[in-house]
């Protein structure tokens, strides 16, 4: 493949290969990376990105196809060479110790002798410097746990910048992010970018890939399939490149058709053990045929909300009535018996709560109903009846691939959601809580899951949906709820809603 | 869409190598150890080796033995996986064993002289399960609904097992005139039938062991743990929360009533060290007849995976080393039990803490296709 | 998932190169003696010790070879006694009340080999049953600690908390009180598991806590234990009282005496008499009169016993030995009172 760029490849890949048992994750993939740039790699899940950066990083080692470094080709045997070799990577998941000091977080693993006052005053020096130069702004005192997601992030790339890498991989940077978190990220990136570091970004969101990249490599298949100039391309461009077929990001549907209060909320309370108020006299009513959306900055207490809703936590004050079932703090519930009255709940969460890593497919396939005929009479488990359920499942909502007997882990994030979606969705519930429906899933199963909600609201379900993507609610919601500091702060119908009107409400609070 | 890395640190091999000469390779890097070490201290190693395995399994006696000692090991390794399943460490298998016996054996004491000996075997033998349980229930409630950790509450109760026993033992339940601080015996009809006696019912001829039928009633355990585990709805919220009791929460089920379901369980297993060794070998109660049983089931149940067959098959591997041992020491005094217990650590260090040593030399040879 | 698979290929492996079997190489000697000693090992400074002291005596006076097995867990009593007397071995000892169960069993099974059992009895034609009245010898070194102390405050630190410490104790505090009546006694036992046998630093812990509320003799019948519990008594310049093996030695100046029990004679005169066809079953009550226990004189600690000290010892020890003094046995009635 031919590099759009005549600037000097900072980092190229030349035919790398790599299979996991009958998987071909990465078929012979060249690309390079111009110095100096900021390059987007985009793709659905299992598209094969993943696996190509960590054999860049050292993490996998290629089947065949080399990887050359300011135009030598070097061996990443591991991380420790990919880092002498000028390449950082920041996680999704940080790695830093909450408890210590941001220096003393940098000064990790780069000590610099068993006496740390020398290593310390070198990397405050250093801590200056990169400040300086790059806008990097910490307090080298802090300790990690006090500081804002972002912040942590920064410390991050700090780290990376510390052990001298000048290519910088970053994964799903903005996946935990606030947007004025985000814009602070890229114009760091933009400085990096000045300061002739290299960088690569991993994204499925194609809005900011537009904002802040310089090129676009599209991969599907483990093959890259497009190399674009942002300035040459659209969002809509880039995600038929990546599903390989069009998409339509905007959602039909038709108006909602009420029915009778599924579920009401009455002035609910929730005080933890420590004192804090999380949430604070919430009303709220729900009923069948409407998709309702939350919006709101996440940590405003919608987990919470999703928990109390849920069964997991009893509310501390008010009421809560489920399919004519009256639970207050004098009358709590569990899971299971919210889930008799007809509720059904896909979690925020998928990995912690939604799944059980090491389970197979089909095992997950029945959580939380595991004592329901058919899976299961007088306590046995009927084995081929939750294959066939599974099986079902992964047929009607596309789960990739159709094993009911592989490992819940190895299915990539969009197919563990449908999983989860279908599951939850198969047994007809009268009320559905779905928190983050598509976090982390690709364009493809969005617009898939998306369907299947609107779908399920049409034959009388009664949904409501927590978010923090705005472009979600607004497309799914027939009535919006904005919640901060643990309250509903205002309602909006989706007709009138847009994102100006729900950031303004959101900020307001 | 995220690069974590651990996961991807251990590159595949393939199966038939993982599953065959992987262990393989690991027990002869044990031996080869052990073969140094016999050398150092002037012992043939080979010949060593050779008195392990006939000891262990030359005779029908031999046989009997390393069974009879696996019968132990599979107890108390099936009482550890259930805990670990369910994301608990039972450190407590010694003491959940020791009052086993004396649920057992105040079961006999009590019963022997009034009721046919099958039953009084079988209440016996829940007895010791009642008892184990009971015993495993008090750690777990305090971890519960107290919030202590199960590691060092299961570790306080061996001692108090231990003390409360002695102090029985040597006040109350002693034999009366008796040198030792042991109960009467059990009568003949309410001990468990030896393999030897069984076998000889059905015309076949072995040499007298220790082996009973408590050894046929932990392998009946094992298939119902493995089915417990993976075939009912129980089991399936008890491993759902040992992997992730996040997920159990959300899914209904009572991580309270389900530590205490696990533990319970658990401590019933480790009883069954009691029927094997009170019922069936000493038939009466004596002091200190876990002997480290409880604590060796982590290393069984680690080894096999904390699957029920694993188990059973690490559980012979270990009881195939004690009773080797003990022939080996018996016969070559230089290798004293010390050195008996140096062999068996090695065994367990790489097959169990070191199983993945071999795995680079192993790539480099098969691994390409990786 | 098939994880079990590794383990069972391994055991396969081990059956396959079982197939190996050797033959058994066998030696000549006019007697083949054999010891199974008890779980606490033959280097546990106490009895086992002794045994093994008295078996190495034998060896060299006699060059005949002694075949030993330490077993690790109550079950290999009966395997190695068996295995013993398969072998032909004979005579055979059992180290310890522990074994009287599996010796009975296989005394039965081979009527033509000797058996001797150390500290129980085993009613059976041959098998030789050795029991100590350690009562009396702790008598003695009762008297003698209750002369010796200046505070009236004398000290006993047990093993494993079983019906045999409590006979050393109760002799003991019956030869304080007959010493001296207003003599206070203060026991601690160092635990209730055979690792209380092994516990120097627990051991000298206790001696250590005994000495702050005022004693100034401890005695110390606790195996491995006592070592920890005389090196305290002797930092706190206090004077400690040995046990089973004369430990005078240990601690010269500081060790008041040890209470002998003389389970080396017991175990060389065995052999001795197998070897000559003198060897006779029954049981043997080995107390002051027959020299099975005693207390220790020697020169490591001469300066301490005065001569009257040693003319009172020396009475009871008369007064024992001709009936005068009944020393009550605690394991008579399971009671130090009689």
């Amino acid at each position: 493949m031919q590099s759009l760029t005549a600037a000097a490849a900072a980092i190229e890949l030349r035919g790398i290969d790599k299979s996991f048992g009958a998987v071909h994750a990465v078929r012979g993939v060249s690309l390079a990376i111009p110095r100096g740039s900021i390059t987007g790699i985009v793709g659905e899940n299992g598209a094969g990105k993943s696996t190509l950066m960590s054999i860049l990083y050292g993490l996998y080692r290629a089947d065949a196809g080399q990887i050359l470094i300011d135009d030598r080709p070097v061996d990443m045997a591991s991380p420790r060479d990919a880092i002498a070799h000028g390449i950082g990577m920041v996680h999704q998941h940080f790695m830093l110790v909450d408890t210590f000091t941001v220096l003393e977080n940098l000064v990790l693993g780069a000590e610099g002798g068993p006496l740390l006052a020398g290593g310390f005053a070198a990397a405050r020096a250093e801590l200056t410097r990169l400040g300086q130069e790059y806008g990097l702004t910490v307090d080298p005192d802090a300790r990690i746990a006090d500081l804002s997601v972002g912040e942590q992030q920064r410390v991050e790339i700090l780290k990376v910048l510390f052990r001298g890498a000048r290519m910088l991989i970053l994964d799903e940077p903005s996946a935990v992010l606030t947007p004025q978190e985000t814009d602070r990220l890229f114009e760091i990136l933009k400085s990096l970018r000045a300061r002739g570091v290299t960088v690569v970004l991993i994204t499925h969101k194609l809005r900011e890939i537009m904002a802040v990249a310089d090129r676009v490599i599209v991969m599907r298949q483990g093959a890259v399939v497009a190399e674009r100039r942002t300035t040459e391309t659209s969002t809509g461009e880039l995600a038929e490149l990546m599903v390989g077929r069009k998409i339509r990001l905007d959602l039909d549907k038709a108006p909602a058709v009420h029915g009778q209060t599924m579920l009401a909320a009455r002035d609910l309370s929730l005080v933890d053990r420590r004192g804090v108020r999380l949430l604070n006299g919430v009303d709220l009513e729900l009923r069948a045929g409407e998709i309702v959306g939350i919006a709101g900055v996440s940590g405003n207490g919608q987990t919470e909300l999703l928990q109390v809703l849920s069964g997991i936590r009893p509310p501390t004050a008010g009421q809560l009535e489920v399919c004519g079932r009256v639970i207050d703090p004098a009358h709590p519930i569990d899971p299971a018996e919210m889930r008799a009255l007809g509720l059904a709940h896909v979690p925020e969460d998928r990995l912690r709560q939604g799944l059980v890593a090491a389970f197979e497919a089909s095992e997950t396939s029945i959580l939380g109903y595991q004592d329901q005929p058919p899976y299961c009479r007088n306590h046995l488990l009927d084995v081929p009846a939750v294959d066939k359920h599974c099986a079902e499942l992964m047929r009607r909502f596309d789960v990739r691939p159709q094993t009911p007997g592989l490992r819940s882990s190895h299915f990539s994030g969009g197919n563990q959601q449908k999983l989860i979606l279908a599951r939850e969705m198969s047994r007809l519930p009268k009320v559905l809580l779905v928190g983050q429906p598509t976090r982390g899933v690709d364009i493809g199963a969005i617009e898939f899951i998306h369907r299947e909600l609107v779908k399920s609201r049409d034959v009388g379900c009664a949904i409501l949906v927590v978010s923090v993507e705005l472009e979600e609610i607004l497309s799914l919601a027939d009535r919006i709820l904005v919640m901060s500091g643990g309250r509903i702060i205002g309602e909006v119908a989706a007709d009138q809603a847009d994102e100006r009107v729900l950031g303004r409400m959101m900020a307001d609070a | 869409m995220s690069l974590v890395a651990p996961r991807s640190v251990r590159r595949p091999l393939p199966r038939w190598v993982e599953i065959a000469v992987l262990p393989l390779v690991n027990v002869a890097l044990a031996f080869l150890v052990v073969g140094i070490i016999a050398r150092t201290i002037g012992v043939d190693s080979f010949h060593a080796l050779k008195l392990l395995l006939v000891g262990a399994f030359g005779s029908s006696e031999s046989i009997g033995y390393t069974l009879y000692y696996a019968t132990n090991f599979i107890f108390t390794g099936l009482a550890v996986a259930v805990a670990f399943h369910a994301g608990l460490f039972n450190i407590g298998g010694e003491g959940q064993a020791y009052i086993g016996g004396l649920g057992c054996g105040l079961a006999v004491l009590a019963l022997d002289r009034y009721l046919p000996g099958p039953l009084v075997i079988v209440l016996a033998i829940l007895a010791a399960a009642a008892f184990g349980a009971a015993w495993a229930a008090v750690p777990a409630w305090m971890q519960a609904w107290r919030g202590s950790h199960i590691v060092i509450t299961t570790i306080m109760f061996n001692f108090v097992a231990s003390a409360l026993m002695v102090y029985l033992m040597v006040n109350v339940l002693i034999a009366p005139g008796s040198m030792t601080a042991q109960s009467r015996g059990f009568a003949e009809s309410a001990s468990l039938p030896s393999m030897q006696a069984v076998l000889k019912s059905i015309g076949i001829a072995v040499a007298p062991s220790a082996l009973n039928l408590a050894f046929v009633l932990a392998l009946l355990s094992s298939v119902a743990v493995w089915i417990f585990l993976w075939r009912t709805s129980w089991g399936y919220a008890l491993r759902t929360m040992g992997h992730n009791a996040e997920a159990a929460i959300y899914a209904g089920t009572s991580i309270r009533r389900m530590t205490m379901l696990a533990m319970c369980l658990s401590g019933a297993l480790a009883g069954g060290v009691a029927v094997n060794e009170l019922l069936g070998v000493h038939h009466r109660i004596v002091l200190d007849f876990p002997a480290g049983y409880g604590f060796a089931g982590i290393a069984v149940a680690l080894m096999g995976r904390s699957h029920p067959l694993g188990i059973v098959l690490a559980a012979l591997l270990f009881g195939a080393l004690q009773q080797g041992g003990a022939e080996l020491s018996f016969e070559i005094p230089a290798m004293t039990r010390e050195m008996v217990v140096v062999i068996q650590g090695l065994v367990i260090l790489f097959c169990g803490a070191l199983a993945h040593l071999p795995r680079p030399w192993l790539q480099a040879l098969f691994g390409r296709r990786g | 998932m098939k994880r079990w698979v590794g383990p069972l290929i391994a055991v396969f492996a081990v059956v396959c190169l079982g197939l190996f079997a050797p033959a058994q190489a066998q030696t000549q000697a006019t007697i083949k003696p054999a010891i199974v000693f008890s779980t606490g090992g033959k280097f546990d400074k106490s009895f086992n010790e002794g045994v093994w002291q008295g078996a190495e005596r034998f060896k060299k006076d006699t060059g005949i070879a002694v075949a030993e097995f330490e077993p690790s867990n109550e079950t290999q009593f009966e395997q190695a006694l068996r295995r013993f007397a398969q072998r032909g071995q004979d005579p055979i000892i059992a180290v310890g009340f522990a074994q009287a169960v599996a010796l009975e069993k296989v005394a039965k099974e081979f009527p033509n080999i000797h058996f001797t059992i150390i500290d129980s009895v085993v009613n059976l034609p041959n098998v030789q049953s050795v029991v100590f009245r350690e009562q009396e010898g702790s008598f003695l070194v009762g008297v003698l600690a209750a002369l010796a102390s200046k505070t009236g405050k004398i000290g006993f630190v047990g093993g494993m908390d079983i019906p045999l410490v409590r006979r050393f104790q109760c002799g003991f505090e019956q030869g304080i009180k007959y010493a001296n009546p207003n003599a206070e006694l203060i026991t601690n036992m160092t635990g209730t598991t055979p690792a209380a046998w092994n516990d120097p630093g627990r051991g000298a812990e206790l001696a250590r806590g005994q000495i702050d509320r005022g004693v100034d003799v401890v005695y110390a019948a606790a195996g491995s234990t006592g070592l920890g519990i005389l090196q305290a008594t002797k930092d706190r310049g206090k004077l400690g009282i040995g046990v089973d093996s004369n430990q005078n030695h240990l601690h010269p100046g500081n060790m008041l005496t040890s209470m002998l029990k003389r389970v080396d004679v017991a175990t060389y005169e065995s052999f001795k008499a197998a070897m000559d066809h003198q060897w006779k079953g029954g049981t043997q009550v080995l107390g002051l009169k027959e020299g099975g226990v005693d207390w220790a004189l020697d020169k490591d600690n001469e300066k301490l016993v005065t001569p009257e000290m040693k003319a009172k010892v020396e009475a009871a020890k008369a007064d024992i030995i001709s009936g005068k003094i009944v020393v009550h046995d605690y394991m008579s009635n399971n009671s130090c009172n009689r």
